[in-house]
């Protein structure tokens, strides 16, 4: 099982709470994390990627084991930490505001 | 006994508000979608407890909701909204060419003959409409792409459709209103549109009585009288008494003619409310009184309306979907400021009282009156 974090919006929208747990088969990416994470919880489409062209929304950042995957390929393999359901893959709003 | 529902769209979430007739004693429930910006809310009047919702996000973009229960429960519903073909540019706050894209829903109009039909006004300007109760949207083009809108510019908010009216005498008829384009009429169903905006003078604009430019910031009908429609222009008050074909002024002795919000009496069709906001630098009321105005006269003649309601240091905004009326007699009249206060009036103005206090600003209110 893969360890997704979710903001605290996306918490209420998709009635969770901040750490849902998915099933990826075969080597996992952010692309096909991001798949499973959508088809779960129907109401994320289009609120973390584009649904057509699945660009990620300007203002989200994805981190993993102290790292900054946001603008990563979404198909390299996640890191093996975060594969293997020890480290949590984060889902993030971007700072903004005073 | 009827029974009243207040749908209020803050900035940070979505709250209902009910009471029975007396509206005196009213129940709050949220937030609902905490944390989300809640452009609208508004029920079906086919449905009453069908109501749709509009959330947006600059992190997480656009989400629709709809309820089947009057808003106890909410289910996702479709946030798909993609323009016809490839949109092409409208000019930017410099006058530089900038293309279309897709923002956020500013308001819902629920059809007035079919629950499942509901009409979206959104940012980058252009018209929706779904059919399925919100699942799946489709744009109609014919007003975004007019002949006049490569030279339609944003305001300060962007360049948003905010305004759908639909004449209860002729579905087919339809009204928007977007800033800073102007008003446009369609009279087959949203398929072709054209502009109403002869008798608008705007000093902002190189042209003052052009075409199109004018920032429109709200219209308001009475079922009676369709063909009468009431504008607060960013600049002015005005009256059209042949559905749009000309305008006049009704500013008349109101204390500033800038503003947002206007609205008609439930039962008189001659009754009128504003409320005055000092200017465009300065969108708070005036003076630091929080004062409607109505006039009973359709205009020009103007009374102010500040019976409990602040009339020293108040400094709030009351922004273009934040007033509603009830359909119960008296007239109930409710409007909501950016400092989180929604104010009730169960007397159609007469006196005020606040139904809640301290609320995230307040986006937008829409009253129902349920059986």
């Amino acid at each position: 099982m893969i360890r997704v974090t979710l903001p605290g919006n996306l918490q209420t929208l998709a009635g969770t709470g901040r750490m849902v747990e998915l099933e990826v088969s075969g080597v996992a990416t952010q692309r096909l994390l991001l798949d499973a994470l959508e088809a779960k919880y129907p109401a994320l489409l289009g609120t973390i990627r584009d649904a057509s062209t699945k660009k990620r929304r300007p203002l989200l950042r994805f981190y993993a084991c102290e790292e900054d995957l946001s603008d990563v390929s979404p198909d390299d393999p996640l890191p093996g930490p975060v594969a293997s359901g020890t480290e949590p893959y984060i889902i993030l709003g971007a700072i903004a505001g005073g | 006994m009827s029974r009243v529902r207040i749908l209020v769209g803050t900035r940070k979430g979505a709250f209902v508000l009910s009471s029975d007739a007396s509206r005196k004693e009213w129940k709050v429930d949220g937030p609902h979608f905490a944390g989300w910006e809640i452009y609208h809310v508004k029920g079906s009047p086919v449905n009453p407890d069908r109501l749709y919702a509009s959330q947006s996000s600059s992190w997480f973009g656009q989400v629709m909701h709809r309820s089947d229960d009057g808003g106890k429960t909410w289910e996702t519903a479709g946030n798909q909204f993609q323009y016809e073909g490839t949109p092409g540019p409208h000019k930017w706050y410099d006058g530089s060419p900038h293309p279309y894209e897709f923002k956020r829903v500013w308001h819902l109009e629920p059809a007035l003959d079919d629950p499942e039909k509901v009409y979206a006004g959104v940012e980058d300007a252009s018209l929706f409409v779904s059919k399925d109760g919100g699942t799946s949207w489709s744009e109609l083009p014919g007003l975004r792409t007019h002949k006049t809108s490569t030279d339609w510019a944003p305001g300060a908010g962007g360049l948003c459709l905010h305004t759908i009216l639909i004449d209860p005498s002729n579905h087919d008829r339809i009204y928007a209103a977007i800033s800073s384009a102007g008003a446009f009429r369609s009279d087959d169903a949203g398929q072709t549109w054209r502009p109403i905006n002869r008798g608008l003078r705007s000093e902002y604009i190189p042209d003052p009585d052009a075409e199109t430019g004018h920032c429109v910031h709200r219209i308001a009908l009475h079922p009676s009288q369709p063909n009468v429609l009431y504008m607060q222009k960013h600049w002015d008050v005005l009256r059209t008494d042949n559905a749009g074909e000309s305008w006049h002024e009704i500013s008349g002795n109101l204390p500033t003619d800038f503003g947002f919000v206007i609205d008609v009496h439930a039962q008189d069709p001659n009754t009128v409310y504003v409320l005055p906001i000092t200017s465009d630098q300065y969108h708070v009321v005036p003076d630091g009184k929080l004062r409607v105005y109505r006039s009973k006269t359709a205009g020009d003649e103007w009374e102010a309306l500040t019976k409990g309601l602040p009339q020293k240091d108040c400094y709030v905004n009351v922004l273009r979907d934040a007033m509603s009326v009830d359909g119960l007699d008296p007239c109930g009249v409710y409007f909501g400021t950016t400092g989180g206060q929604v104010y009730a009036s169960p007397n159609a103005g007469d006196s005020w009282e606040p139904i809640v206090r301290d609320l995230p600003a307040v986006l937008s209110v829409e009253a129902q009156t349920l059986a």
